[in-house]
């Protein structure tokens, strides 16, 4: 059989092959064709609606709390206690995020969405809420506001994409306000963990020690300083992501600040 | 893209003093980018495209019809592939590889070194007081043998038994499997071994023996399938056919499961779970699990794929439920 021609392309995940040009070729058809995306039906999409907006709602809440709180004391000391409750319910409520991805109603890993939601909660009620000494420590307020502050734009912005109507202002703001609330945020939380560590030591939290009839240990005290050594490579590398997506997402000023 | 290059006939004809039918052919294929029209090689078949690109060894090459395709196998001859006048194959870089048995070696060379070092309370593990001494309870020596044995028996495997399809893999798995087979094993090895480590309580000695018989029972039946497994292949050949029950009756089992050899495995970290009542060891049996599952189901789906008349009754791990 003859073969008019047989074409190897390097598809883009080949390296680039340099060799001299040849010729007069026909230009490669691309058979990869755009991967399509099915977004959520109309059901999942007034679920997700409802949820951003209650979210959105939510941690406004807090943020109205932190303020009359410190408006009333005169202080930034202890506001933690007048927003706990409300805290503790969205930041939770957040778990929720694992399972739309993985039912596959929001497109995103359920891996990273996992993770980052599991750290907050982590933070919320096995930092915060377990060792009651740092509750009063400033550090506290440090990672809330910047919670608060996130989360507000972030679930509006969810909300206002779903709607097909985003203000430039609202995307302009997540891809802006975290260069200083990401750092903020997490600063706050090692802080925090920080100032945990001695009174874990103390009580022994959480852990287990041999010998016992399962033959397991566990402690807490090392898993906190390990816990805060792995923010070394994290919080650069998700850093560093989000300004990237920054670049992408901004580069297109011009085509959407007519919105 | 490529000229019309193939001309075989012409050039045998034309070598045995024949007219020369197609005088603008030339034998053999060249293949182009069709991207950059850089010439990339010439080909008879699918394999010398590392001639041109050396850092492209055969075994790092991906060649499809199809971006998102299946690779094209080494034996595949360019006249039988499905395609028309003008065919187009899609180039992939697999990465670096290394070979599946150097792979296997490491990772199985490992945990039966490392589990020593604890059994042996080496210095720096333990308090120094109990450096070089050795466990009172018996159930610790006996888990140490299951365990060398565990180990010893898939290194000889990989020596003897198994045939693989592929020769290599990514060169990165070896970082992934060594830490998860490594990490696992010291994690374990750390337990079992500790001068505070608690024999089985619940059920005592009568448990420890039950135990030894399943995870004995479940090595022999591992291998079994293992050699079954290897039989169905000739040396040197990937056919691929439906394992079937021999005369061996641990391999029975084919009746019910498409993937013993991972139901033995499973059974063997359970029993090896029981002998020394250790929480660690039963975390290594679940994650173990929950990856053999995966991999037995993918199996199972492939055979199911591959053969019209693959037996209905068969589960891929665990019979009639997983």
């Amino acid at each position: 059989m003859w073969y008019t021609g047989i074409h190897v392309v390097s598809a883009k995940w080949g390296s680039v092959m340099s060799a001299p040009a040849m010729g007069t070729t026909k230009t490669a058809h691309s058979d990869v064709a755009p991967k399509k995306k099915r977004g959520p039906g109309a059901l999942a999409t007034a679920y997700l609606v409802i949820y951003n907006v209650v979210m959105t709602a939510g941690w406004l809440v807090i943020a109205v709390g932190l303020v009359r709180a410190y408006l009333v004391r005169g202080s930034y000391h202890g506001l933690y206690f007048s927003i706990e409750k409300p805290l503790k319910f969205f930041q939770t409520g957040a778990l929720l995020e694992i399972l739309h991805c993985a039912v596959g109603i929001v497109p995103s890993s359920v891996v990273l969405t996992g993770f980052q939601v599991l750290s907050r909660v982590f933070l919320t009620w096995a930092v915060t809420h377990s060792v009651r000494e740092v509750q009063s420590e400033d550090s506290v307020l440090l990672f809330v506001s910047a919670w608060t502050i996130t989360e507000i734009i972030r679930y509006s912005f969810y909300t206002f994409s779903l709607l097909n109507h985003l203000p430039y202002l609202i995307k302009w703001a997540r891809y802006t306000f975290f260069l200083v609330l990401y750092p903020m945020g997490v600063t706050g939380e090692l802080l925090t963990i920080y100032a945990a560590l001695p009174y874990v030591q103390k009580t022994g939290l959480y852990s287990v020690t041999l010998p016992n009839k399962y033959n397991f240990s566990f402690d807490y005290y090392t898993f906190l300083i390990l816990t805060m050594v792995s923010y070394i490579p994290l919080f650069p590398q998700l850093y560093f992501h989000m300004m990237r997506q920054r670049k992408k997402v901004l580069a297109h000023v011009e085509e959407y600040k007519t919105e | 893209m490529i000229e019309r290059r193939e001309g075989w006939e012409g050039n045998d004809r034309a070598n045995e003093g024949e007219r020369d039918l197609f005088p603008q052919l030339k034998p053999g294929v060249e293949i182009l980018d069709a991207k950059t029209k850089d010439k990339l090689c010439f080909l008879d078949k699918v394999r010398p495209l590392h001639k041109y690109y050396p850092q492209w060894y055969a075994a790092r090459q991906s060649i499809r019809l199809d971006p998102k395709g299946k690779s094209l196998k080494d034996e595949d001859v360019l006249q039988h592939l499905p395609v028309g006048t003008t065919a187009t194959f899609y180039f992939r870089d697999l990465g670096a590889q290394i070979s599946w048995v150097t792979v296997f070696l490491t990772e199985y060379g490992g945990p039966l070194l490392l589990y020593l070092m604890f059994y042996f309370r080496v210095p720096f593990i333990y308090a120094p007081k109990y450096d070089f001494t050795t466990s009172k309870h018996w159930v610790v020596h006996l888990a140490c043998m299951c365990h060398s044995f565990h180990y010893l028996k898939r290194l000889l495997e990989t020596l003897f038994v198994h045939r693989f399809s592929h020769g290599t893999m990514p060169l990165r798995n070896i970082f992934k499997n060594c830490t998860y087979y490594w990490g696992f094993a010291a994690w374990m090895a750390y337990y079992i071994n500790h001068p505070l480590y608690t024999p089985p309580t619940i059920y005592g000695e009568q448990q420890v023996r039950i135990a030894l018989i399943i995870f004995l029972f479940c090595q022999v039946g591992n291998f079994s399938i293992h050699i079954a497994l290897r039989n169905l292949r000739p040396p040197g050949s990937k056919t691929r056919k439906i394992p079937y029950p021999t005369k061996n009756p641990f391999t029975w089992i084919f009746l019910l499961v498409s993937c013993p050899n991972y139901t033995y495995e499973l059974g063997s970290w359970f029993g090896f779970t029981l002998m020394t009542q250790c929480l660690p060891v039963a975390f290594f049996t679940a994650v173990g699990f929950i990856q053999m599952t995966v991999w037995a189901k993918g199996k199972h789906r492939s055979y199911l794929k591959e053969f019209r008349d693959y037996p209905p009754l068969r589960s891929p791990i665990l019979p009639f439920v997983l």
